[in-house]
């Protein structure tokens, strides 16, 4: 009985959140300085959370697992909907920050709905630029990687040329690189794949250089040749320190989309981020760090969903 | 019938790195005629040449001067007429018990004629209903028959074993012991095994080679006559056991340190 009670408790909590936000923003008098959008965005976005939680849960009489999930997320969800509450509290019913740079809740979440379809073309306009950086740096840098690991030779050549070239800040090339190519897509292109290519090649030569001799012998007493053991030994065996390499590298790619954005670009997240900023919109520089943040923990998520694909075979997962 | 091997004064040294030290020399000399369908035991301490002698017969390592036959041709490279069952299992870890024992047959791309050996011998090494589980999931001895039937799976007339079973239980080892032996006698194949371990060399060999560190030889080749199938509770193990521990010089100690007690 006191089992049930508490699971009840625990399921009702967000939407007693939600209530107290709601009382909250219509009886407690506004600071009056923050612009006032058309519609109650905040209070809308809200009922969306309620609203997909009580379909959620209905749906969850009928599946353990769901239920499970809800009833261990739902407090984490009322705090944060009480976070929330505070932070939209302190934003628009109180002066103790500037207004200026802390705008309202409604103002953020409005401004995102009203221009959507322009935020929109922008996120596909990053999102292509980082893809196809991330493609040819990638793939440079497996193919390098290789090179390295592989053969004596090209690593005596070229491992003190990627160790000086390597780790120098991608920043540190965007003057070079937007004199040097025609375009600055082109060199924005070449940025982002620099600084994936140094973290791939780095992680898949040492991958290779630590797989155990063993497994060579033994593909070479099965009679693998040259090409038949890097295909199905060496690329295998170093595909867990060649994904830490990938996932480095992916890090360092947001990094630089963002610094080549705000330098030169004229289009993309980083660039309306930047442009916000030099007009004094902060509602907007708060929606595309929104707008980031979801863009680079969704790419996260799905290269560990691939990790975790390609790697069964491996004990240990690491958890995202 | 297949699997004769001469090996024919067999000289193998490692070069130093380092110029202050000596070249170590593994094997000064080695000779020795191996009869098709026998099973040879290689004994001796570490650092003896067992281990390289076995590689060479491989075609992993090259000898530094003399010459090994199989069947009349001279081994310079692996082939498919030797399988070789490393020491501990090393399965491939991305691949799964099906796929490990495919490789080689995929490897030298006759695998669409020879689909259904790698199922034949998933049940010899009585793997049946693992085939697609991952090597971490299996026991030390299950991953061993694996690297068994990954050896077998192309029909070599010769095994080479490099201490195969060192990393396993006692109990678990002598299982493994009988189902080797088994396979040994259902497919007639010559078998070289080193080991470190004189009941077992005593209790699957036809004849074991004793052999000595530094220098490095061969002290003597004893023949095991001994009716198969073999128990391990004979006292005649005993006094091969004896004469083997002697020619190491082993057999001495023990008796010294009763002295001292």
């Amino acid at each position: 009985m006191k089992k049930y009670l508490s699971v009840a408790l625990k399921l009702l909590l967000p939407y007693i959140a939600i209530g107290i936000s709601v009382l909250v923003y219509y009886s407690v008098a506004d600071n009056g300085k923050q612009k006032k959008t058309q519609y109650p965005y905040y209070i809308y976005f809200l009922l969306v959370i309620g609203a997909v939680l009580l379909v959620a849960t209905l749906v969850s009489v009928f599946y353990r697992k769901i239920r499970k999930d809800i009833i261990y997320k739902s407090p984490f969800i009322a705090g944060v909907v009480v976070f929330l509450m505070g932070l939209n509290y302190i934003t628009s019913k109180t002066l103790l920050l500037p207004v200026l740079y802390f705008p309202s809740l409604d103002r953020i979440i409005g401004l995102i709905v009203e221009n959507r379809v322009f935020l929109l073309e922008n996120v596909l306009d990053s999102l292509k630029l980082l893809l196809t950086g991330f493609v040819w740096g990638a793939t440079v840098g497996f193919l390098t990687g290789l090179a390295l690991g592989y053969s004596k030779h090209v690593g005596y050549w070229l491992n003190p040329v990627t160790k000086v070239i390597g780790p120098i800040p991608t920043t540190a090339w965007i003057p070079l690189a937007l004199s040097v190519f025609p375009s600055t897509h082109e060199a924005n292109v070449f940025l982002i794949a620099f600084a994936v290519w140094f973290p791939v090649t780095l992680m898949t030569s040492s991958g290779i250089q630590s797989i155990t001799n063993v497994h060579f012998e033994v593909s070479r007493t099965l009679g693998a040749s040259t090409i038949y053991q890097i295909i199905h030994v060496a690329i295998p065996a170093a595909m867990p320190s060649i994904f830490l390499g990938i996932f480095y590298g992916t890090v360092s790619s947001f990094a630089t989309l963002m610094a080549v954005e705000m330098n030169g670009n004229s289009s993309g997240i980083g660039w309306y981020i930047n442009w916000q900023k030099s007009v004094m919109l902060y509602d907007g520089v708060y929606a595309g760090l929104i707008i980031i943040a979801a863009i680079c923990s969704l790419t996260l998520t799905i290269l560990f969903k691939v990790r975790d694909k390609v790697l069964v075979w491996q004990k240990g997962v690491i958890k995202w | 019938m297949v699997g004769e091997i001469r090996i024919e004064n067999v000289y193998k040294k490692f070069k130093s790195l380092d110029p202050t030290t000596d070249d170590v020399v593994a094997l000064n000399g080695f000779s020795l005629d191996i009869k098709p369908g026998s099973f040879i035991s290689l004994i001796g301490p570490s650092g003896c040449g067992k281990s390289t002698l076995l590689r060479i017969i491989g075609g992993l390592d090259k000898a530094t001067s003399g010459e090994i036959y199989l069947d009349d041709k001279l081994i310079k490279k692996p082939g498919s007429d030797r399988g070789f069952a490393f020491q501990g299992s090393n399965l491939f870890p991305w691949l799964n018990v099906e796929r490990n024992i495919a490789f080689g047959l995929k490897a030298r791309h006759i695998y669409k004629d020879k689909k259904k050996d790698v199922s034949e011998y998933v049940k010899l090494v009585g793997l049946e209903g693992f085939e697609k589980s991952y090597p971490h999931q299996l026991s030390g001895g299950m991953q061993q028959r694996a690297s068994l039937a990954r050896a077998l799976v192309g029909h070599p007339a010769v095994l080479l074993l490099d201490e195969p079973l060192g990393a396993l239980d006692a109990f678990t080892r002598m299982n493994l012991q009988d189902e080797i032996l088994n396979i040994w006698k259902e497919h007639n194949m010559t078998m070289i095994m080193v080991t470190h371990d004189v009941d077992e060399a005593i209790y699957m060999s036809d004849q074991v080679v004793v052999m000595s560190a530094r220098p490095s030889k061969v002290e003597a080749v004893i023949d095991i006559d001994l009716p198969r199938p073999r128990a391990r509770a004979q006292d005649t193990f005993q006094e091969y056991r004896t004469r083997i521990l002697n020619v190491l010089n082993l057999g001495g100690k023990v008796d010294e340190i009763e002295y001292y007690l």
